[in-house]
């Protein structure tokens, strides 16, 4: 059994009304569930609460079917449904289900757009910020370094872990919405210095510096180490915020990877040695040009047909750099009659994107620039899609599946080719 | 295995034991079906079937519905626990699980799902229980007997 402060004894007890001591249940059958031996306070959550599809409210139509009793029943995982208060920790939303503008565009219906309203007015309510995006760190929050989180979204993880040095599980749902309001998470894991520690090494031997090229490493390491911490060292060059950004959503695919260390390149890996902290040193996997070649084969075996008639840039969210790139490669050229290009990001940087003109170059060739979600998330292709082109490891690693499609992954340049000419020319140079 | 194959085995000493740790408590008693693939939630089950959908996954297209789910862990997308959740509501969820690596994932999907469930076993479970097989679940007392399948 996890121990409790005299705080969390009191939330559990009621003091702090029923929604807390709710939570602190779910959270101590959680932490049981994992064999925490307590918790760690956190005032930086990001989940997705409350929010549900009009099936999941039918559910609980006997509790009224709304948020608050989706909230106590679904989030907190609770036999009754309690009053929800304003959420006492600092409060994030990541990614929704569409564009609150251009979801007629991503095929959604009126219906389905009354039912997103109404969830994201009852989560701002709430006291839960809107950043509605997979990568709050672009967004308005950035946790520091040793800082406690408590983070769903697997590539939102990875990357405060192994980047920025921030300390949080992948959580769930559940288990952010309860941290929402007991500002607790149990203290297992990634909260733990002696857990952060590398596992198994990755020589990379083929030079990897562009974000192409950083999106099928990830995807390599994920597939060698699973969901261990590899220790990466060799010729990685030029690190940047997207390139990693790439890298740890590509890993937490194919693997379940939440951190990486890249020596000399990330906070906690100085050297090999700290980067293993002494543990012991399991596998070495090789990152050689046959390696590479055969990532590349196996992210485009869903793929058949050249003909492609969608392409979508944005998983993870694409950043202002990204967008202002894929504008500069646009500008003046056309997308294809029988081709669609949808580019997602967050509202905070469309925001950056409509005032530097991006939105507006982009729209001139005929691309959408949308917010708060992406094709995997909403499920929303342009109709009749056959097949995609991506450039993003971890959305071809998910749509073609999700949806019946074929995939292709390429560079942003080859997307943006693919979207103005209607066919796939991306090759492995 | 048939309901009177099951009667059967029932009567019989187990085939083998194994002990675990509590994820969740709870007894059952049903069939295995063992992957020794991971399991992503989001993206990889679709949760109004209980089907494994991703792509070159042992058991694509297999639904767990109502099955002993033995597999080495949790992988992928955070919306693991959501998905599985989902599952319970559809009416599509294992009966119970079995998994060898912890992680918050799996954590967090067998609390919310509610069925008994285990991890930390003295034997690979991967290596002895096979699909098909019968097993009863005390996952209180923390272990599992096996029967194995006629076939």
């Amino acid at each position: 059994m996890a121990k409790l402060t005299g705080r969390e004894e009191a939330m559990l007890a009621g003091e702090d009304g029923a929604a807390v001591q709710k939570a602190m249940e779910l959270l101590i059958r959680y932490a049981d569930a994992l064999g925490a031996e307590d918790f760690v306070e956190t005032n930086n959550v990001a989940g997705v609460p409350g929010s549900a599809p009009p099936w999941i409210k039918q559910y609980y139509a006997a509790d009224g079917g709304d948020y608050r009793a989706v909230f106590s029943r679904f989030d907190l995982d609770a036999d009754e449904v309690v009053d929800i208060p304003r959420m006492n920790a600092f409060s994030c939303h990541l990614q929704g289900g569409m564009d609150p503008m251009l979801w007629r565009e991503q095929g959604m219906s009126e219906a389905a757009f009354d039912n997103f309203r109404s969830d994201e007015q009852q989560v701002a309510e709430h006291g839960i910020q809107l950043l509605k995006t997979c990568t709050p760190y672009l967004a308005g929050n950035v946790p520091v370094m040793g800082e406690h989180c408590a983070w769903m979204e697997s590539s939102a993880v990875i990357f405060c872990n192994s980047v920025i040095g921030g300390r949080t599980n992948c959580e769930g749902r559940e288990s952010t919405s309860a941290a929402m309001l007991a500002r607790r998470i149990p203290n297992w894991g990634f909260h733990r210095d002696e857990y952060r520690k590398g596992q198994h090494s990755v020589d990379v031997a083929v030079p990897v510096d562009e974000v192409f090229e950083w999106g099928m490493l990830g995807y390599f390491v994920g597939g060698a180490v699973q969901d261990t911490i590899p220790v990466i060292e060799g010729a990685i060059a030029a690190p940047s915020l997207i390139r990693h950004k790439h890298f740890g959503a590509a890993a937490a695919s194919s693997g379940g990877v939440e951190m990486y260390h890249m020596v000399g390149i990330t906070p906690e890996a100085p050297s090999v040695e700290a980067a293993f902290g002494g543990a012991r040193r399991g596998e070495t996997f090789r990152y050689d040009a046959a390696a590479r070649r055969r990532t590349y084969e196996t992210l485009n075996s869903v793929g058949q047909c050249e003909d492609v008639d969608y392409v979508m840039l944005g998983c993870p969210h694409y950043s202002i750099e990204q967008i202002a790139h894929a504008a500069r490669l646009i500008e003046g050229r056309k997308v294809h009659t029988n081709a669609e290009l949808w580019i997602f990001t967050s509202r905070s940087v469309k925001a950056l994107a409509d005032a530097n003109g991006h939105t507006e170059t982009l729209r001139k060739a005929g691309a959408l620039l949308m917010t708060d979600t992406c094709s995997a998330i909403s499920q929303a292709v342009p109709k009749g899609t056959r097949v995609a082109a991506l450039d993003s490891a971890k959305q071809v690693h998910y749509l073609p599946a999700m949806m019946g499609i074929e995939g292709w992954y390429g560079t942003t340049a080859d997307c943006i080719d693919a979207a103005c000419s209607g066919k796939w020319r991306g090759r492995l140079a | 295995m048939s309901g009177a194959a099951m009667a059967k085995a029932r009567g019989q000493t187990p085939d083998y034991i194994i002990h675990g740790r509590c994820v969740v408590p709870g007894c059952v008693e049903g069939e295995a079906l063992v992957t020794h693939d991971t399991i992503s939630g989001w993206g990889g089950v679709s949760p109004m079937t209980g089907t494994i959908i991703e792509s070159r996954h042992e058991l694509n297209g297999v639904s767990f519905a109502g099955k002993v789910l033995v597999f080495p862990g949790a992988k992928g997308s955070s919306g693991w626990s959501s998905i599985f959740h989902m599952t319970r509501l559809a009416g599509t969820a294992p009966l119970a699980m079995l998994f060898n690596v912890m992680t918050t994932k799996a954590a967090l999907g067998a609390v919310v799902l509610r069925v008994p469930t285990l991890t930390d076993f003295d034997r690979d479970p991967l290596a002895i229980i096979r699909s098909g097989d019968l097993l009863r679940i005390d996952a209180t007392q923390g272990h599992v007997e096996g029967w194995r399948a006629i076939r």
